[in-house]
């Protein structure tokens, strides 16, 4: 299984991402616009996700919530900016929870030989926004001990 | 963590005899002259190497008779791979639902009977 890659470097207010998906690009691109598609994987799995509205166009809007068995909410929602296309879609990110703190978010898609990459950039409106995004709700495996650090140093050894 | 010491420790880790240096301490304690030997930099560029370790708080110093020692310091790694890892936790494990989702869409697909396949199943 191809392993995801994160990109936040220091002082910059932006995270990018990369991941090889096994399937075509138009089976992708449905995942990821078709409502009941994306409510079926994105988040953890300890949520149930139900899409309020997704209007995929230009200067549409869309909603979504995760919510967890403990009966905690966490809504969502954001406009999408261009034609949204194979190519690739452009929204806003905005966590309910945090009002006025938007991230512009664009996603990529490429093909190749019946697999997909998926890029994402994110960019926040300073790097406390975007060091507070990454540091709170989106996380909740927050529990990692100090394996992690051995698994840190390894590799950014065997990247240096 | 504050964002200017998440800052600094993200800052020291960009460069890799920093991260050298690092990977060495973990082993234990070492002396400049003990952490220069694998490199071919000089000591000077060494302690200007521990001082934005230091200053990211990495790395602690505490002097031996003439020598001065490093010790790793391990809690704002640790502070560091936390506030990644709860981002990369979301993402992978998002990715790994939708790579099984995937999976079965094409499953379906590929059950849909094909024209002129009257048995319902294509020949992939």
């Amino acid at each position: 299984m191809s392993e995801l890659q994160i990109t936040a470097e220091p002082g910059v207010p932006q995270v990018r991402t990369e991941r090889e998906l096994d399937a075509p690009l138009d089976l992708v691109y449905r995942a990821f616009t078709e409502p009941e598609l994306l409510a079926q994987w994105l988040g953890p799995r300890k949520y149930i996700m139900s899409v309020d509205r997704y209007d995929l166009r230009d200067g549409g809007t869309w909603r979504y919530v995760h919510s967890d068995e403990a009966g905690n909410a966490y809504g969502f929602h954001g406009v999408f900016h261009g034609e949204p296309s194979t190519r690739g879609i452009v929204q806003t990110f905005e966590f309910e929870g945090a009002p006025g703190h938007v991230s512009m978010d664009t996603v990529t898609f490429q093909e190749h030989g019946g697999k997909t990459t998926v890029r994402t950039n994110s960019v926040f409106q300073s790097v406390e926004a975007r060091d507070a995004m990454v540091a709170s709700g989106m996380g909740d495996g927050m529990s990692q001990g100090y394996e992690r650090l051995d698994e840190l140093l390894a590799k950014l050894e065997a990247n240096s | 963590m504050p964002t200017d010491q998440l800052d600094r420790v993200f800052g020291a880790l960009a460069d890799p005899t920093r991260r050298a240096i690092l990977t060495r301490l973990q082993r234990g304690e070492a002396s400049v002259s003990e952490l220069t030997a694998p490199f071919r930099v000089s000591q000077p560029a060494i302690s200007r190497h521990l001082k934005v370790l230091e200053q990211a708080g990495l790395v602690s110093r505490t002097r031996l008779k003439t020598a001065r020692l490093s010790h790793l310091r391990a809690e704002p790694l640790r502070q560091a791979t936390v506030w990644l890892a709860g981002y990369r936790d979301f993402w992978e494990q998002s990715y790994e639902r939708l790579e099984e989702l995937l999976a079965a869409l094409q499953e379906d697909e590929a059950d849909r009977p094909q024209p002129g396949d009257p048995t319902g199943r294509s020949m992939t």
